[in-house]
């Protein structure tokens, strides 16, 4: 498939861009006309945090579809589709500390006052550190916030590119990460963790197969170039 | 810990005013109501010939309960439209929006176990002669959110009597519907069905713990569990077991569907208690729906002058 730069630049990307946003537009949408659930403020954390999930696989899908199609343009998304990532994933935090940490606060001085941020740093470095699930949440966010500040050009450059693939692998962790912080949440109903789970698996088992395989075809070369003792 | 009893509410102040109003224009209009009068029928009889109400079907005679509470009751909206009842799907409005096919007339309940008068009861031979009551309750969710639900419903014990059980019985087992054919969510093997739940039969002869036949006045929708769920308000949610087809008088401590699917999670007694975690969340605060900032949980759920002394010397934190 060849299709030129400038229509990617100009044509599909804007296309995708506000594709993206849709979830997102969605939700502020519903929210404002009461088109959520009873619970407004659950549907924002969970609906978030399942658009991260999905912009990650998304990401990650990214790499095996050009190698399966030969579509290299593809690649030319794959950014944004991580930067999204980190965006819902910046938003699930930010609901999170919003709706349930500073919720949950008392206000002895007043909600505007030093004490209530020193409280909800707190809470949530508690919450953090006592609950297994919300440990692997949020190191699942930390992990996508070096690889959002290195994603542009310049970083790229600077850091040189065999060492920015290297550190951009950290999102392969971010992804299970993700899944298994869905997985300790649900209850029983583990059939969508499940299944972003096998997803997450696929892209990333295809990932080893295709190095395994590399591995395999230049290990012959490695050997006869080897030098001689 | 201060409980006040609601010492006088309306129905009128329970719901919207002008929902009521409407509502009673409604019934008066019909001629549901006129049949109704003319027979004189009183008291629980009247769910099954119960006049066309805003939502359903309108509960005559329902009488006041002191042991209502007088907080601020959540909408019929809020209640009937976020809900946990796995047979309906595992979604907060699954139930809401599939439960349609749930036939609930004609409706019996068998009892059995340890008792004298193992039968099958016809719904309205359980209520025959039953007063009913309003009863608005505070709703805690295992999951943090918690609701006030005006319930309609009898005590448990005044049906418990009737069954008359034997020394034998120390506790009794509720079992749910279980019917693919009118459940689509038990076609999914999110939990083994049927649904079971249990009490100790002090518990469930406690005066809080009501069968449940109606909400807002009216004849208790399919998805919150019609025509017969329980409401041990002390407990959280999940031990309100819904569309109770059959109760067990037992010597043996029935093993709940929840305890059976995690037991490190979800005990037998269940109580609502700030200071046991739910191992993967607190259950110190919950978010009462439609509110902003979270509430402080509160011990038994605020029922705790009325219940507490049934769990005294034992020790919570093992027997959550």
């Amino acid at each position: 498939m060849k299709i030129s730069d400038r229509i990617v630049r100009r044509v599909f990307k804007p296309i995708v861009f506000l594709a993206s946003l849709g979830p997102f537009g969605w939700l502020v949408w519903a929210a404002l006309t009461g088109n959520l659930s009873a619970n407004p403020l659950s549907d924002l954390t969970n609906e978030t945090g399942v658009w991260t999930l999905r912009f990650l696989c998304i990401t990650l899908a990214i790499t095996p579809l050009r190698k399966l199609t030969g579509w290299n343009a593809a690649i030319r998304f794959r950014r944004m589709a991580g930067l999204f990532a980190f965006f819902y994933g910046t938003l699930h935090f930010l609901t999170y500390v919003i709706a349930d940490r500073f919720a949950g606060l008392d206000f002895p001085d007043g909600m505007l006052a030093w004490s209530t941020a020193r409280n909800l740093v707190a809470s949530v470095g508690e919450d953090v550190y006592k609950r297994p699930f919300i440990t692997v949440g949020f190191t699942a966010w930390m992990t996508l916030v070096p690889l959002a500040l290195t994603s542009t050009a310049g970083m790229i450059r600077r850091l040189g590119g065999r060492r920015w693939n290297l550190l951009h692998r950290l999102v392969y962790l971010t992804a299970m990460l993700g899944v298994l912080h869905y997985w300790w949440l649900v209850k029983a109903d583990v059939q969508r963790p499940l299944t972003y789970g096998v997803v997450v698996a696929i892209l990333l088992g295809a990932r080893i197969l295709w190095a395994r395989r590399r591995a395999t075809a230049t290990a012959p070369a490695a050997a006869r170039n080897a030098p001689a003792h | 810990m201060l409980i006040k009893p609601a010492s006088d509410i309306r129905s009128s102040e329970i719901t919207d005013k002008k929902l009521y109003l409407n509502r009673r224009e409604f019934i008066r209009a019909t001629t549901g109501t006129a049949v109704a009068a003319a027979t004189g029928l009183l008291g629980a009889e009247a769910v099954l010939h119960a006049a066309p109400a805003p939502h359903g079907r309108k509960l005559e005679n329902v009488q006041k309960s002191p042991l209502s509470t007088d907080e601020k009751a959540n909408s019929w909206d809020q209640i009937t439209t976020y809900n946990n009842y796995y047979e309906f799907g595992i979604d907060k409005d699954s139930p809401s929006m599939t439960s349609g096919r749930l036939k609930t007339q004609p409706w019996s309940v068998v009892v059995d176990g340890e008792c004298n008068k193992k039968a099958t009861w016809n719904l309205e031979d359980i209520l025959k002669g039953q007063t009913l009551e309003d009863r608005i309750y505070r709703h805690r969710c295992v999951e943090a959110w918690s609701m006030v639900i005006p319930w309609v419903g009898f005590p448990l014990a005044d049906f418990i009597k009737k069954c008359e059980p034997t020394s034998k019985a120390k506790f009794i087992e509720f079992t749910t519907l279980n019917d693919p054919k009118q459940m689509p969510g038990v076609n999914s093997r999110v939990l083994r069905w049927p649904y079971v739940e249990g009490l100790r039969l002090d518990e469930a002869m406690h005066p809080l713990t009501i069968l449940t036949v109606g909400l807002y006045g009216e004849v208790v929708p399919n998805q919150n569990g019609a025509p017969l769920r329980l409401a041990v308000p002390w407990k959280y949610g999940f031990k309100h077991i819904k569309s109770i087809v059959k109760i067990k008088f037992t010597e043996r401590q029935p093993l709940n569907t929840w305890q059976e699917s995690a037991p490190q999670e979800y005990g037998f007694y269940s109580n609502v208690n700030p200071q046991v975690d739910h191992p993967r969340w607190t259950q110190a605060t919950e978010r009462r729906i439609g509110e902003f900032l979270r509430r402080k949980t509160l011990m038994f759920n605020g029922y705790g002058d009325q219940v507490a002394s049934l769990y005294s010397g034992m020790d919570l934190k093992k027997n959550y």
